[in-house]
């Protein structure tokens, strides 16, 4: 054989090193076995799953935990239909993901065979793009051409479909350059157009009432520290949403902390009171405005997202800038600059030191009488903001009766005992709700969830992934029971691969958030919530999965159980934290109601506001 | 009275796409997935083998022509988009009818087609076949008009267009709103 010819699978495996994958996660089949017998010569590191869903959540987790894309690779079928979820997932979170699917040979294509399925068909609405291959000379291609468009411009999921008959057709092996790639249709804009910039830096001048409303495109576009410096330097406090906790840190005096359906007071009321929401990566999702018609109803927006398609989506804005946020944040401050407004004690750091050249077509205004800025002017907002703060914390109630073990409590100690750069991934409901609000985050891509979709069972295979991709990390999943049982069979997966994920499971015996939405709205009448605390047995399980099994089930018991976990370093540890069945998630915004109506915890309603 | 008559809800998209395998499915599983309503789509490969033009006329009342054309824009294997305002445009229609006629009314038909410059593409006993092409006013017109005589079968084409001619500069496509966004090339890289 010639020493350029290559069967489709080992131009496949070679493709993937080419593109500098350490790792993939996956579970072999029919269709895809040629492609598994060039892994076991290739560097790239395989981790079997125990179902395909885990191989697609761990790639998640990995792609979230490091900014680079995660790939996954699975046979056809079933394989393929099983890890559809995790595809809607990154496609709603924008998480860059590259799945690769077998497909029953082409001939065969269409005839209904043996674990056929129409995957591209299935995968069309669901992924950025994806591909069926029916030529073994494009595989070198259609591998660069997925990675790119997995990475840029809106990150995203990609599809590879690989008929068994194309892995194992030769090929004469190329890698092609950045210009052989075949995408016509394909150009993201990244920097944002000068005058807009300008339009959007004056608004921002003249605001009284400013927030920036922080979405998950700060993360993607590793944009968190030219955000502080637009933070400082304007005095403007910062809402992190769900998806952007960590992309500004929760320590710093102008975090507000999350905003929407779970955000807390002050971060809700801020923008509907606000008359300026600077929206970065921020999509102006349904469970952050609650009813659009009510929500910040005295606020210009202006909206900075790298997919136009999001303009004007679900509320004007009144300017809208196409492109990366690291980049039309440098602009941005460069603008600033034009205008006169000086720089703040922190001088600028980083990758973005040299403004005037990093930024292309930065707007030159200078000697305007803007220059008086005035952080001040934002001074009696922010004392608003602090009033509101003070009068609305976060509360619960930790109490020394039996069964009342309190998951925030858990989620208080368990902040207070871990790394401060601790990664946390957590599931969907309750469980992720608390630990969004109670934990503190002060380093991006440190909080890995289930954002759009509302996954459940994410936690345990995107806390593997993430682990996988920062091994140094210590890395906790926050888990509710009916989550767990949704994925738990992937910590087999953890324990033979020596992954030592901890896994804080909030045990309450139900479908938490259900189960108060039933409280709430459905006049207590609880229909198909109950899961009971014991069954399964979460310690004997974990034991059986080759995990360290603890049960906790008193407020005394949290400290050393979480302490016992963070020593363990060779083997993944579940702790079973037993918590109180009723505690509900406050703040609470109905869904469909007005972010007006929030609902704080009971225990503050009453007096004024 | 044609569905055609409520023209203000109705915009022409020339979408310049790849001519790939599937892509007419993306097209139009994504009108399907986000609540679009196509009103009629024609496609055609273009003088350009590597491209293929869809004609999609849209109603505008199921979503904003702006979420439209920014959605189908984001497909990878759309090239450009060119929407074109009913003003701004040069559309064209074929039609093709089979109408029944007798002895009485065989001489009123072909006067009718012969008044809207139709073709008679075939001929039976007791029936016609009509080819007419025109602006889609004019086949309204038409279908309204030959519709008395009885129908047996009717089939349109859909729709193509391309955008007027400016006088001023031949070579201008002044009137059309080139909607490529990040598709344009002058913005790549």
């Amino acid at each position: 054989m010639d020493p350029k010819e290559l069967t489709g699978a080992q131009a496949l495996i070679k493709s993937l090193e080419m593109q500098q994958v350490e790792v993939m996660f996956g579970l072999p089949g029919g269709a895809i076995l040629p492609v598994y017998d060039p892994i076991i010569d290739s560097s790239i590191r395989h981790i079997l799953v125990r179902h395909e869903q885990g191989a697609g959540h761990m790639g998640q987790g990995y792609a979230q935990a490091t900014g680079r894309p995660g790939v996954a690779i699975v046979t056809s079928g079933p394989g393929a239909t099983n890890i559809v979820t995790p595809l809607a997932d990154a496609y709603m979170d924008s998480t860059p993901l590259v799945v690769i699917t077998g497909q029953v040979a082409t001939s065969s294509i269409g005839s209904d065979a043996f674990q056929e399925s129409d995957t591209t068909g299935i995968t069309m609405g669901i992924t950025k793009h994806n591909w069926l291959i029916t030529d073994a000379n494009d595989i070198p291609r259609v591998v660069a051409e997925a990675f790119h468009v997995a990475t840029t411009g809106r990150p995203g999921p990609v599809l590879i479909d690989m008929p068994k008959d194309v892995a194992q057709t030769k090929m004469n092996w190329y890698w092609p350059e950045p210009s052989d790639l075949d995408l016509p249709g394909y150009h993201p804009v990244t920097v944002g157009d000068p005058e807009l910039v300008r339009q959007a830096a004056e608004l921002l001048l003249a605001a009284e009432r400013p927030v920036i409303y922080a979405g998950g495109g700060i993360l993607k576009a590793r944009a968190s520290e030219g955000l502080r410096e637009l933070s400082e330097r304007t005095g403007i406090p910062v809402v992190t949403t769900l998806m952007a906790r960590g992309s500004f840190p929760d320590s710093h005096p102008l975090c507000l902390g999350m905003p929407g359906m779970h955000g807390n007071y002050t971060a809700v009321t801020s923008m509907q009171r606000s008359d300026l929401l600077i929206a970065l990566g921020s999509r102006f999702d349904d469970r952050v405005t609650g009813r659009v018609g009510d929500f910040a109803p005295e606020a210009k927006v202006i909206h900075v997202d790298i997919d136009p398609a999001e303009h004007h989506k679900v509320r004007h804005a009144e300017v809208a800038i196409v492109g990366d946020c690291r980049l039309v944040i440098d602009q941005l401050l460069s603008a600033l600059d034009g205008l006169g407004l000086p720089h703040s004690d922190a001088t600028r750091s980083g990758p973005g030191g040299t403004p005037a050249d990093a930024v292309p077509g930065a707007p030159a205004v200078a000697g305007t009488p803007a220059a008086s800025f005035p952080r001040e002017r934002v001074d009696p907002w922010r004392a608003t903001l602090s009033q509101w703060q003070q009068r609305y914390p976060l509360v619960y109630a930790q109490t020394d009766a039996p069964g009342e073990l309190k998951p925030q409590f858990v989620l208080e100690t368990l902040r207070d005992s871990t790394p401060e750069d601790t990664i946390v991934a957590s599931g969907v409901g309750q469980h992720q709700m608390f630990a969004s609000q109670w934990w503190k985050f002060d380093y991006p891509n440190t909080w890995i969830n289930s954002g759009g979709l509302g996954t459940m069972g994410f936690a345990v295979p995107a806390s593997i992934g993430a682990k996988v991709g920062r091994p140094n990390r210590t890395v906790w999943a926050v888990d509710g029971d009916g989550c767990f049982q949704m994925t738990a069979q992937e910590l087999v997966t953890a324990s033979s691969e020596r992954i030592p994920v901890k896994i804080a499971l909030l045990n309450n015996a139900y479908l938490g958030m259900v189960r108060q939405w039933q409280e709430m709205f459905y006049g207590e009448r609880y229909s198909e919530v109950y899961l009971s605390p014991d069954l399964p047995d979460y310690v004997g399980w974990a034991e059986a999965m080759g995990c360290v099994g603890i049960r906790v089930e008193t407020p005394e018991e949290v400290g050393p159980a979480i302490d016992k976990a963070n020593s363990i370093d060779d083997r993944p540890v579940v702790v079973d934290f037993r918590t109180d069945t009723s505690e509900k998630v406050y703040p609470m915004v109905a869904a469909g109601d007005s972010n007006d109506n929030i609902l704080v915890d009971p225990s503050q309603v009453g007096g004024d506001r | 009275m044609s569905a055609y008559g409520v023209d203000q809800r109705h915009h022409t998209l020339t979408v310049l796409v790849e001519n790939k395998p599937g892509v007419l499915a993306r097209v139009a599983g994504l009108f399907a997935r986000r609540g679009y309503n196509i009103f009629s789509l024609a496609v055609a490969p273009t003088d350009d083998p590597r491209f293929s033009r869809i004609t999609i006329v849209v109603d505008v009342e199921s979503a904003p022509l702006d979420q439209i054309i920014k959605q189908l824009d984001k497909l990878i294997p759309v090239v450009s988009i060119t929407e074109l305002a009913p003003s701004a445009a040069r559309e064209r229609e074929l039609l093709l009818v089979t109408v029944e006629v007798s002895p009485e009314t065989r001489g009123q038909v072909i006067q009718l087609v012969g008044v809207f410059e139709g073709k008679i593409v075939d001929v039976g006993h007791d029936r016609l076949t009509v080819m007419l092409a025109g602006a889609p006013t004019k086949v309204d017109d038409f279908e309204d008009l030959i519709r008395s005589y009885g129908i047996m079968d009717l089939q349109r084409s859909g729709r193509v267009a391309l955008p007027k001619l400016d006088r001023t500069d031949d070579r201008s496509r002044a009137n059309a709103k080139v909607l490529g966004f990040a598709k344009t090339t002058e913005k790549a890289g």
